[in-house]
C-alpha cells in the first residue's frame, strides 16, 4: 500500500505537454529517494485546466501542481514526499491567494463546475478496472441485472429527463423505448465517439480519462433494448482514447463484465471498436452505421429511423459518449437525483470544451442553465489582454455565435436554439473584437465544404457557393445582392439537405449575419473589416510624424514594399504590400498602424 | 464476474486506497511531522505504518498526510490527530508499534491514547 498517490494527468493536453517525460522523471526520483514502496504514480485522465498542462496532484493532500516542467521533479520529490512541505512556487496560483485552502473544489475554475460525466476524469486510473470499480463501477450494471426489467430501466432514463449530448437533444429515454420496442432476431448498440467539431475534445476526455463508464453503459443499453452486441465508434485519430477502450474491453472481458452470462443473469453483451477514417460526416448516425457496416460513410434517409432498421438493416441504438456516461449514475442515484440539476427542459450537467480568447481554456462540466458570463468570466477567468468580448460561437459547424447581448441567458438546449445557436457536442469558442465574424462564417463554411460528402446536391454545391460568396465579401467585393443571396441560400440548403451535416451547415452565416449584419455591411459597403482581420480589406500605413526614419521597416518586408531614406519619414507602396504585418511588429515608435 | 459479491469485494478492496484521493472537509487528518528532525528520529517508518494500517482496515474518513517541523524536535516523531469538532491530539516519541495502537483505539474506538500524548510525557 502507498502513503501517497501522484497523480499524472494523461490526458491529450497535457500529453502534448510532456506528461509523458514528467511521468519517467518521476519514477526515476521516487526511486532515487527510496520511496518506490511508499509513493504511487498514477496517470489519469483529463482534469480539464489543459492551459496550464502538465498537471500534477499529490494526494492525500490534494496539493495541484501545474506547468510542470521535468526540471521541477526532482524538487517535488525531494520537498513535497520525502519532508512534506509543499513547492509553493508551483501551486496552480488560485490556491495560494488564500494559503488556508489547498483544496481543488475551492478554486474559480473548480468552484462553478459539476462532475458527473467526468467524475472519474483526473482521479482514477483509467487502465485499471480495479480503480473503476473502487468508484462504484459497474454497481450500475450489477443492480439493472439483478433487480430491474427492461422496461424499468428505461423508465428510470426517461424520467431522469436526460437528452442526447451529442447536440440533437433528443430524449434518450425516449430513444431507447422506441429501439425496444422494434422486435427483431438482432439488435444493436453504438456509441457515436466520431467527435469531429473543430476544438472539441468531451468524448475524447471520456474515453481517455474513464472508458469504463462508456461500457457500463452500453451493456445497460444493450440489456434494456434487448440487444447483445455493441460498437463503438472511434476516431483513428484519438489513438489514446483507442488504445485505453481496447485495455477496458479486455479487462471487462476478463472480469466477466462483458461477453457470456454477466453475473450469472443470463445476459451476453459484447463490445467491439471500429475506428473511423477522419470524415466528419461519420458522426451524422446513418452514415456511423454504414461506415460500420464496411461502406463508404454516406448518410442515407430517414425514416426508416435507427431504431426500425439501423445497423445491418437491424434495430440500432445510437448514443453518444457524454450519454452514456451519465447513464451508470442515474441508474445508482435515482432519476430524481439527475432530474434536480439543470432548468425544466434540460436536466443534469453538460461538458463544455472552452476554447479561443480566453484565460482557463480546458473541459469544463457545468449544469444546466449556467449563464455564459460564468462559464466565460468565472471558470474561464475572462478574457486576456484587456480585450472586450463579442461573441462565443457553440455547436462548431452546425451551431452559431452568441453576442455579448445574451451573455446571461442560461445554457440550455432550447434557450440556445431560440437565439439562433445550438447546443451541439460541446464547443464553447470564446470570441474578441479582434475576431471578424464574416471571416468565422467562412472559416465554419470552409470546413463544411471539405467534410460534405457530397452524395447531396444541397450540401456539395450549395456549401460550396456559400463559401465562395463569403470569399467574395471577405475580399472586399462583395455586393449587397451577395448578402440577400447569401441568406436565401441558408435557407435553401437547411431545408433541402439530406443529413444533419448539411441542415446545420449554414448556420453560422445565419447566425453572424443575424447579429452582425453590421460588419457584413461594413466589409461591402465600406469595403472596411472592422476587426482588421481580413486581409483584401486592410492598409498598412507609415504616420509620417512618428516615423524616426530608423529603416527597420523596410529591411524586414519580405516583399521590399517600404521605401525611405535613413532619418526620414517611410512610405509603404500599397501595391506591393502582402500585409504580413512584419512592419508593425518591429516599428518600436508605434508608427505604423493597420486601416 | 458472477455476483455482485465479487464485485463488492474488489470495490471494498479498492476503495481504502482510492480514498486516499478524495478531497472531504469532515475528515479526520492524521498529521506525521516530516522535516529532517522527524525523519532522522524515524518518521517515515511511522507514517508508512499508519498510511497502511488505514487503509487496509478501509478506514475512509481518516487521512493521513505529512507536515514539516512542529517545533519540538527532542520530542519526534510527532504525530497529531485533528477530528473535526475536537481538540488536536499530539502524540510524541511514535513508533510503527506505537502508531497501530492509536489507529485501533483512538481512530476506531475513539479513545485517545493518554500514555503517549505531549501532556502526559512532558509530565
Amino acid at each position: 500500500m502507498y502513503r501517497s498517490h501522484v497523480l499524472v494527468c494523461g490526458g491529450t493536453g497535457c500529453t502534448s505537454s510532456g506528461s509523458a517525460k514528467i511521468i519517467e522523471t518521476l519514477q526515476a526520483e521516487i526511486k532515487k529517494n527510496g520511496l518506490k514502496d511508499e509513493v504511487a504514480v498514477v496517470q489519469t485522465g483529463c482534469h480539464g485546466l489543459c492551459a496550464l498542462g502538465p498537471i500534477i496532484v499529490v494526494y492525500p493532500d490534494a496539493t495541484f501542481y501545474t506547468l510542470i516542467k521535468p526540471e521541477d521533479i526532482p524538487e517535488i520529490v525531494s520537498e513535497h514526499l520525502v519532508k512534506g512541505r509543499v513547492v509553493e512556487r508551483l501551486v496552480y496560483k488560485e490556491e495560494t491567494k488564500d494559503r488556508g485552502t489547498v483544496s481543488l473544489n475551492d478554486t474559480d475554475f473548480y468552484k462553478k463546475q459539476h462532475r458527473v460525466a467526468l467524475r472519474n476524469c483526473g482521479v482514477i486510473n483509467p487502465e485499471n478496472i480495479d480503480e473503476y470499480i473502487a468508484t462504484g463501477g459497474y454497481e450500475a450494471l450489477g443492480k439493472v441485472l439483478t433487480e430491474y426489467t427492461p422496461e424499468q430501466v428505461i423508465q428510470i432514463v426517461m424520467d431522469s429527463g436526460l437528452r442526447g449530448r451529442g447536440g440533437g437533444g433528443f430524449s434518450t429515454g425516449l430513444k431507447w423505448k422506441l429501439a425496444r420496442a422494434n422486435e427483431a432476431d438482432q439488435k444493436y448498440v453504438c456509441c457515436n465517439a466520431d467527435e469531429g467539431d473543430p476544438g472539441a475534445f468531451m468524448d475524447r476526455s471520456i474515453l481517455e480519462g474513464d472508458p469504463h463508464v462508456v461500457l457500463e453503459a452500453m451493456a445497460i443499453a444493450g440489456y434494456a433494448i434487448g440487444a447483445n452486441q455493441g460498437y463503438i465508434y472511434v476516431r483513428a485519430e484519438y489513438p489514446i482514447a483507442v488504445e485505453r477502450l481496447k485495455i477496458a474491453i479486455a479487462q471487462a472481458r476478463e472480469y466477466g463484465l462483458l461477453g457470456k452470462n454477466i453475473f450469472n443473469t443470463g445476459f451476453d453483451f459484447d463490445i467491439d471498436l471500429r475506428l473511423g477514417a477522419g470524415a466528419f460526416v461519420c458522426g451524422e448516425e446513418t452514415a456511423l452505421m454504414t461506415s460500420i457496416e464496411g461502406n463508404r460513410g454516406e448518410p442515407r434517409p430517414r425514416p426508416p429511423f435507427p431504431a426500425q432498421k439501423g445497423l445491418y438493416q437491424k434495430p440500432t441504438l445510437l448514443n453518444n459518449v457524454e450519454t452514456y456516461a451519465n447513464i451508470p449514475q442515474i441508474i445508482l442515484n435515482g432519476p430524481e437525483w439527475f432530474a434536480s440539476m439543470g432548468t425544466e427542459k434540460s436536466k443534469g450537467t453538460k461538458v463544455f470544451a472552452l476554447g479561443g480568447k480566453v484565460r482557463n481554456t480546458g473541459l469544463v462540466e457545468i449544469p444546466m442553465g449556467t449563464t455564459l458570463r460564468e462559464v466565460i468570466e468565472d471558470i474561464g477567468g475572462g478574457i486576456p489582454n484587456g480585450k472586450k468580448f463579442k461573441a462565443a460561437q457553440t455547436g462548431g459547424p452546425s451551431g452559431g455565435c452568441i453576442p455579448a447581448e445574451h451573455f446571461d441567458v442560461p445554457i440550455d438546449y432550447d434557450n440556445l436554439i431560440q437565439i439562433g445557436s445550438m447546443m451541439g457536442s460541446g464547443g464553447l469558442i470564446v470570441m474578441d473584437e479582434d475576431n471578424c465574424m464574416v471571416d468565422i462564417a467562412k472559416f465554419f463554411l470552409g470546413f463544411t465544404v471539405d467534410e460534405s460528402c457530397g452524395k447531396c446536391t444541397p450540401c456539395r454545391i450549395g456549401t460550396k457557393r456559400l463559401y465562395e460568396l463569403l470569399d467574395k465579401i471577405t475580399n472586399g467585393q462583395g455586393t449587397m445582392e451577395d448578402l440577400d443571396k447569401l441568406e436565401e441560400l441558408c435557407y435553401y440548403i437547411k431545408e433541402n439537405a439530406l443529413c444533419g451535416l448539411g441542415q446545420t451547415a449554414p448556420n453560422p452565416v445565419l447566425s453572424t449575419l443575424n447579429y452582425f449584419k453590421d460588419e457584413y455591411k461594413a466589409h461591402v459597403l465600406e469595403r472596411r473589416c472592422p476587426a482588421g482581420v481580413c486581409k483584401a480589406l486592410l492598409s498598412y500605413v507609415i504616420d509620417p510624424v512618428l516615423c524616426k526614419g530608423c529603416t527597420m521597416c523596410s529591411r524586414v518586408c519580405p516583399n521590399g514594399a517600404i521605401s525611405g531614406k535613413v532619418k526620414e519619414a517611410h512610405v509603404i507602396d500599397q501595391s506591393k504590400c502582402i500585409k504580413c504585418g512584419a512592419c508593425m511588429e518591429k516599428c518600436k515608435f508605434g508608427a505604423i498602424s493597420k486601416k | 464476474m458472477k455476483s455482485l459479491e465479487e464485485l463488492k469485494a474488489i470495490r471494498e478492496k479498492m476503495q481504502g486506497q482510492i480514498g486516499l484521493r478524495s478531497e472531504s472537509s469532515d475528515k479526520t487528518r492524521v498529521v506525521v511531522g516530516m522535516a529532517t528532525c522527524g525523519i532522522a528520529s524515524g518518521a517515515r517508518p511511522v507514517l508508512n505504518a499508519l498510511s497502511d494500517a488505514v487503509q487496509s482496515k478501509g478506514l475512509s474518513n481518516v487521512q493521513v498526510t505529512m507536515t514539516g517541523c512542529i517545533g519540538l524536535c527532542q520530542y519526534e516523531p510527532i504525530v497529531e490527530v485533528f477530528e473535526p469538532g475536537k481538540d488536536k491530539v499530539t502524540y510524541v516519541k511514535m513508533t510503527p508499534e506505537k502508531a497501530l495502537e492509536i489507529v485501533d483505539q483512538h481512530l476506531i474506538r475513539g479513545q485517545v491514547v493518554s500514555k503517549y500524548t505531549i501532556a502526559e510525557v512532558l509530565g
